[in-house]
C-alpha cells in the first residue's frame, strides 16, 4: 500500500493543484506538502526496505502474462529515492524561480511536473518491462508540456524533437525489443539472473541488447541524444529535475535493469553480448564532451555534459561486471545531485543576470559568490574528484573496466575525466577571477531570490556529505548488482 | 428469448419507416434512442448467451436450413453485433443537437430513418447464415448510407455520396456475381451447407472465380487498399453524425463478412493454398504505409480521419493475412478498438464542427484552449490511436505485432511499429494545430461543446482506458471467435 501510495500521492498533488489554480499560494502549498510527504515516504520505504520487508503488488492484469505489477528492488529503490528527495528541492527552487520571472501558465506547470514524479516513481518500482514501458510513455507525454511551456516557436521545434525521438524510438526499438523478449520467454517479469538465458542463441543476443540500447531513447545513448538538448528549452527547474535526474535517470535506470534483471550480468559476461556495443557508449561518453566544449550556451553546455555522463551509467551497465553496475548505479545518484545543482545554478544565473551565455560570466563570482560556489562543487563533483560524491561511482566504474581487463574503456574514463575539467572548470574560474568585459565590477547585480539559494545549498552540501557517507546508495547498489 | 436473434434486425426494421412519418420535432430522434439502446441491450445479451450456451441457430419462419434461411449466431458475429449496436446507442444522445444543426429541420425525422435503416442492414449481416441474405442487408445498409451521406451540408457531399453509390453498387454486384457461381456449383446458399459441399467441388475453376469475385466485393466495401477512393469523401462530406456511426461500424461489418466467407463458407485450406494471404498482407502493408502519409499532408481534419481510418483498416486486414489465431484475434480486437478510437475522435471533430462550423487546419488554430474537454478527448483518443501504453489501441499493436512475429514477418513488424510513428506525425499535427498556434479571431468567442456531445465523446474516451486495462470482453471474445474461425495457421 505503501508503495501505491508514492505514485498516487503526486497525482492527487496535480489535482490538487490543478483545485487551487486561482490562488498561487494554495497551490505552491499543495506542491510543497506533496513534495514533503513524498520525501518522507520514501525515505521511510527505503528504511523499511532495508530492514527486509517485502513490497510488491499486482494492480490489474490488462493481458494474460502482462500486468500492471510493482516490486521493490535495491536498484528501483536507490532511483525513487534519489528523484522523491530531489523533488521537495526543486519544488522549492520552482516556486522561487516561477514567481521570480513571471511565468505564465503556472497551474500547467506544477500540475505536469507532479505527473512527472508519478509517472517516475511508476518506472522506479514496476516490476515488470510492461509496467516498465507504460510509465516511461507517460513521463514522455506528462514532460511535453513542460519542455514546450514558453511556447515560442523555438520551444515548439524543441518538443517536436522531444516527442519525436522518445516516441520515436520507444515505439520503433523499445517495444520492439519487449515484444521479442516476450515472444522468446513468454515473460516479461524482472528477475534475479534474468529471464532471457537460455532462450536465446547469444549470437543474436547483442541485437536485442541493441534494440534496448538505441530504443531506450532516454539515456540518450548517440545518436539518439538529440532530445535532450532541444529540452532545454524548457524553464530551468525541469531542465534541472527532469532533464538532469528523472527523464534521463528513467533512461538509464531502464537499461541497468534490463541488463541485470531480462538479461542477467551472468549470461552478458559468458556470452560478450555487449562487446561491440560497449563502444557505443564510449564514444557517446568522448564527443558528447567534446561537443560541450564547443557550446557557449550554459545550459547546452550541462546538457551534453549530461549526455556524456549518462553514457557513464550505460557503459557501467554493459561492463556488467560487480564493480561495473555498481558504479552505474551509483552514478545515478552521485550525478543526479551534482548536476541538478550545476543547472539550479544556471537558472540562478539567468534569475539574478538573465545571462544564458558563458562567455558573459566573466566577474559574475563576486556578485553572486554562493551561486558560483555551489556550481564549482558541483563541477568538481562532477569531474570525480575527491571530497565529492561524484568520486565513488567514478571510482568503481573504473574498477569495473579494470576487472574486465578492458584498459583502453578505462583510459576513456581518464580523457573523458580531463575534457570535464576543460569544458566546466573554467567557467566558475572565469566567474570568479575575470574582470567583467566592461571592466567594472557589477554592482547592480545580486544573488538570486532566497528559495533558489536554498535550494543550492542543499544540493552542494549533498554532494559533499555523499563523499564521506555514502553508505546508503552504496548498499543498494551493491544488492542491485548482486553482492550483499 | 429465442427470439432475440431476429428482433435485433427486425426492430429497427419495423421502426425505420414510422420514425419516417413521425411528426417533426425531437420525438422521431427520442424513438431512434430508445430503440438503439434496446438493440444495444439484446446485442449484449445474444453474446452472453452465445459465450454462456453456445451457438445460436434460429430458423426463420421455421423453415429448416438450408431451404430456410438461417440466422446462425457464434462468438464472432455476436461480437461485431455488439460493437455495431453499442456503438449506434451511444451516437444517439450525440445525433440529438449535432443533426438539428446540420440537417434541414425538413428532413431530420427522413434521417433518422435511414439511419435505423443502416442499422438493420449492418446487424443483420452479422446475423444472417446465408450469403445471399448478406447481399440484401448489404444493399440496405449501402442505400440507406448513400442517403444519409448526401444529407452532408456541403454541396461535395452529393457527389462524395454518389461516388460511394458507383463504388458500392460494383462491390455489391462483385458479391452477388460471386455468390451466383457459388450457387450454380453447391446449390445452396447456407453458409454451413456451402461449406460441407465445397470440398467435392474445390477443383472447380469456377469455384475460384466465385471466390475472387466474392473476395474483391468485399474489399470495395472494406475499403480495402487500393479499392478505398470512395472513403475520404464520404466520411469527409456527410453529417458529422454519419460519420461517426459509418467509421466506427461500416467497415467492420464488411471485415467481419471476409472473415465469415474466408474461414467458413470455403473450407479450411482452400483460403490457403491461394495467394488471398500474401495479397492481404501486401495491402495492409501498403494501406498503413501510403494512407498514413496522405493522412498527414490533409488540410481537412476529417479527411486526415478518414485516411487514418483507411490505415488502420490495413491493421486489420493484416491481422487476417497471418491467417493464425493470434492474427485473427488482433484483427477483431483491433476492430472494436478502432471503433472506440475513431467513434471518439470523429465525435470530438464533430463537436468543433458543431461550434465553429467547418474543420479545416487553419480554421481551429488555437481552439484547444476554448474547448479543453472536446480537445483533451482529441489527446487521448489520439494516444489510443498511436498505441501508447494504456490504453485500447496499446492492445491492439500488441497482438498484432506478436502475430507477426510468431511468423518471423519481420518487414510487417517494422511497418506496424512504423505505422504508429505516422500516427504520431499526423495526429502531432492536429494537436499543434489545436494547441499551440495562436487563436484565431472567431475562435475567441468559440465556447465548449455542450455536455450532450460531450458525454458519449467521453464515453468512448474513458472506454479507451478502460479497454486498455481490462481487455477480457475484448481480447476473451476475440480469441473465442478466432477459436470458432478455425483458422489453421500456427
Amino acid at each position: 500500500m505503501l508503495l501505491l501510495t508514492t505514485l498516487l500521492l503526486p497525482l492527487a498533488g496535480a489535482v490538487g493543484i490543478l483545485i487551487a489554480h486561482r490562488t498561487p499560494d494554495y497551490r505552491e502549498a499543495v506542491t510543497l506538502i506533496t513534495a514533503s510527504l513524498i520525501a518522507v515516504l520514501v525515505v521511510e520505504i527505503t528504511s523499511r526496505y532495508m530492514a527486509g520487508e517485502v513490497f510488491a503488488m499486482t494492480l490489474i492484469e490488462p493481458m494474460p502474462g502482462i500486468a500492471i505489477a510493482f516490486e521493490i528492488e535495491a536498484l528501483g529503490m536507490l532511483f525513487a529515492l534519489v528523484a522523491g528527495l530531489l523533488w521537495l528541492v526543486t519544488s522549492i527552487y520552482a516556486i522561487g524561480y516561477m514567481r521570480s520571472q513571471n511565468e505564465p501558465n503556472q497551474t500547467r506547470f506544477f500540475a505536469a511536473f507532479a505527473v512527472s514524479i508519478a509517472a517516475t516513481m511508476g518506472i522506479a518500482f514496476s516490476a515488470n518491462l510492461f509496467t516498465l514501458f507504460l510509465f516511461y510513455e507517460l513521463l514522455t507525454l506528462a514532460t511535453y508540456p513542460l519542455v514546450t511551456h514558453a511556447g515560442t516557436p523555438e520551444a515548439k521545434r524543441g518538443g517536436r524533437v522531444y516527442l519525436g525521438i522518445l516516441l520515436g524510438t520507444s515505439i520503433g526499438l523499445f517495444l520492439l525489443g519487449i515484444l521479442i523478449t516476450w515472444s522468446l520467454t513468454g515473460s516479461v517479469d524482472f528477475q534475479h539472473g534474468g529471464i532471457l538465458a537460455g532462450h536465446i542463441d547469444p549470437a543474436w543476443a547483442g541485437l536485442l541488447y541493441a534494440l534496448f540500447l538505441f530504443g531506450v531513447g532516454k539515456a540518450a545513448v548517440m545518436p539518439f541524444h538529440r532530445w535532450l538538448p532541444a529540452a532545454m528549452v524548457a524553464p530551468t527547474p525541469v531542465s534541472a529535475l527532469l532533464h538532469a535526474v528523472a527523464v534521463v535517470k528513467a533512461g538509464v535506470f531502464t537499461l541497468l535493469k534490463i541488463t541485470i534483471y531480462i538479461f542477467g550480468s551472468d549470461f552478458i559476461l559468458s556470452n560478450d553480448v555487449t562487446g561491440g556495443l560497449i563502444w557505443v557508449a564510449a564514444s557517446t561518453i568522448l564527443i558528447a564532451s567534446l561537443i560541450a566544449m564547443t557550446k557557449d550556451n550554459l545550459k547546452a553546455r550541462l546538457a551534453y555534459s549530461t549526455v556524456s555522463q549518462l553514457s557513464y551509467i550505460v557503459l557501467g551497465a554493459m561492463l556488467a561486471s560487480k564493480a561495473g553496475l555498481i558504479g552505474a548505479s551509483m552514478h545515478i545518484a552521485m550525478h543526479a545531485f551534482a548536476k541538478i545543482t550545476l543547472f539550479f545554478a544556471a537558472g540562478a544565473i539567468y534569475v539574478a543576470s538573465h545571462k544564458k551565455l558563458v562567455s558573459e560570466l566573466n566577474g559574475l563570482g563576486r556578485a553572486m559568490p554562493i551561486t558560483f560556489a555551489a556550481f564549482f562543487i558541483g563541477t568538481l563533483s562532477i569531474i570525480g574528484l575527491p571530497p565529492f560524491g561524484g568520486m565513488w561511482s567514478k571510482w568503481y566504474l573504473g574498477l569495473g573496466a579494470a576487472e574486465t581487463a578492458q584498459m583502453s574503456l578505462l583510459a576513456v574514463l581518464m580523457i573523458s575525466s580531463l575534457l570535464n575539467i576543460i569544458y566546466l572548470l573554467p567557467i566558475p574560474i572565469r566567474a570568479f577571477f575575470s574582470k567583467p568585459e566592461s571592466g567594472q565590477h557589477y554592482t547592480e547585480i545580486a544573488e538570486a531570490p532566497k528559495p533558489i539559494l536554498l535550494a543550492m545549498i542543499v544540493t552542494s552540501t549533498a554532494c559533499v556529505i555523499l563523499f564521506f557517507y555514502p553508505d546508503p546508495f552504496y548498499q543498494l547498489a551493491s544488492l542491485a548488482a548482486g553482492g550483499s | 428469448m429465442d427470439h432475440i436473434s431476429l428482433l435485433l434486425v427486425v426492430i429497427p426494421l419495423i421502426t425505420a419507416p414510422i420514425v419516417a412519418v413521425l411528426p417533426r420535432g425531437r420525438l422521431p430522434w427520442a424513438v431512434t434512442l430508445v430503440v438503439t439502446t434496446l438493440c444495444a441491450l439484446l446485442a449484449g445479451m445474444q453474446l452472453w448467451t452465445v459465450l454462456h450456451e453456445g451457438v445460436i441457430s434460429y430458423e426463420l419462419g421455421g423453415w429448416a436450413p438450408p431451404w430456410g434461411i438461417e440466422y446462425r449466431i457464434d462468438a464472432v458475429n455476436a461480437f461485431v453485433a455488439l460493437i455495431v449496436a453499442s456503438i449506434a446507442a451511444i451516437t444517439l444522445p450525440y445525433a440529438l443537437l449535432s443533426v438539428e444543426q446540420e440537417i434541414p429541420e425538413e428532413k431530420i425525422p427522413l434521417f433518422y430513418s435511414a439511419l435505423l435503416l443502416c442499422l438493420t442492414g449492418l446487424l443483420g449481416i452479422t446475423q444472417t447464415g446465408d450469403i445471399f441474405n448478406v447481399f440484401v442487408f448489404l444493399e440496405i445498409s449501402s442505400l440507406s448510407s448513400y442517403a444519409l451521406i448526401s444529407l452532408g451540408k456541403e454541396r461535395q457531399a452529393l457527389t462524395s455520396a454518389f461516388q460511394y453509390l458507383i463504388m458500392g453498387t460494383i462491390g455489391a454486384t462483385f458479391y452477388l456475381i460471386g455468390v451466383g457461381l457459388i450457387y450454380s456449383q453447391t446449390g445452396s446458399l447456407n453458409m454451413q451447407d456451402i461449406a460441407t459441399i465445397l470440398p467435392g467441388v474445390v477443383h472447380l475453376k469456377t469455384v475460384d472465380t466465385g471466390f475472387a469475385f466474392i473476395m474483391i466485393g468485399i474489399a470495395i466495401k472494406l475499403a480495402m487498399f487500393p479499392l478505398h477512393l470512395w472513403l475520404p469523401n464520404a466520411y469527409t462530406y456527410a453529417p458529422s453524425v454519419v460519420t461517426v456511426f459509418l467509421a466506427a461500424t461500416a467497415t467492420k461489418v464488411a471485415l467481419y463478412v471476409m472473415l465469415r466467407i474466408l474461414f467458413i463458407v470455403f473450407p479450411h485450406g482452400f483460403a490457403l493454398a491461394t495467394p488471398v494471404e500474401e495479397l492481404f498482407i501486401v495491402a495492409g502493408i501498403a494501406s498503413i504505409i501510403i494512407a498514413s502519409i496522405y493522412a498527414i499532408y490533409q488540410e481537412d481534419v476529417k479527411r486526415l480521419l478518414a485516411y487514418s481510418s483507411v490505415a488502420q483498416i490495413g491493421y486489420m486486414v493484416l491481422g487476417i493475412g497471418f491467417a493464425s489465431a493470434t492474427g485473427v484475434t488482433a484483427a477483431l480486437v483491433h476492430m472494436f478498438n478502432h471503433a472506440l478510437m475513431k467513434g471518439a475522435l470523429f465525435m470530438a471533430v464533430g463537436a468543433i464542427i458543431y461550434r465553429i462550423g467547418a474543420c479545416r487546419m487553419d480554421q481551429i488554430h488555437g481552439l484547444g484552449r476554448a474547448m479543453p474537454w472536446t480537445f483533451g478527448a482529441i489527446v487521448i483518443a489520439a494516444l489510443s490511436l498511436i498505441g501508447v501504453p494504456g490504453t485500447a489501441g496499446f492492445i491492439s499493436k500488441w497482438y498484432l505485432v506478436s502475430a507477426a512475429l510468431e511468423q518471423s514477418a519481420w518487414i510487417s513488424v517494422a511497418v506496424i511499429l512504423f505505422g504508429s510513428l505516422l500516427a504520431v506525425v499526423y495526429m502531432g499535427k492536429l494537436i499543434e494545430a489545436l494547441y499551440f498556434k495562436p487563436i484565431t479571431e472567431t475562435g475567441k468567442e468559440v465556447t465548449e461543446a455542450p455536455l450532450l456531445l460531450l458525454a458519449p465523446m467521453w464515453t468512448l474516451v474513458l472506454a479507451n482506458i478502460y479497454f486498455g486495462l481490462d481487455t477480457n470482453l475484448t481480447v476473451g471474445v476475440a480469441e473465442t471467435a478466432a477459436a470458432t474461425l478455425g483458422v489453421m495457421k500456427p
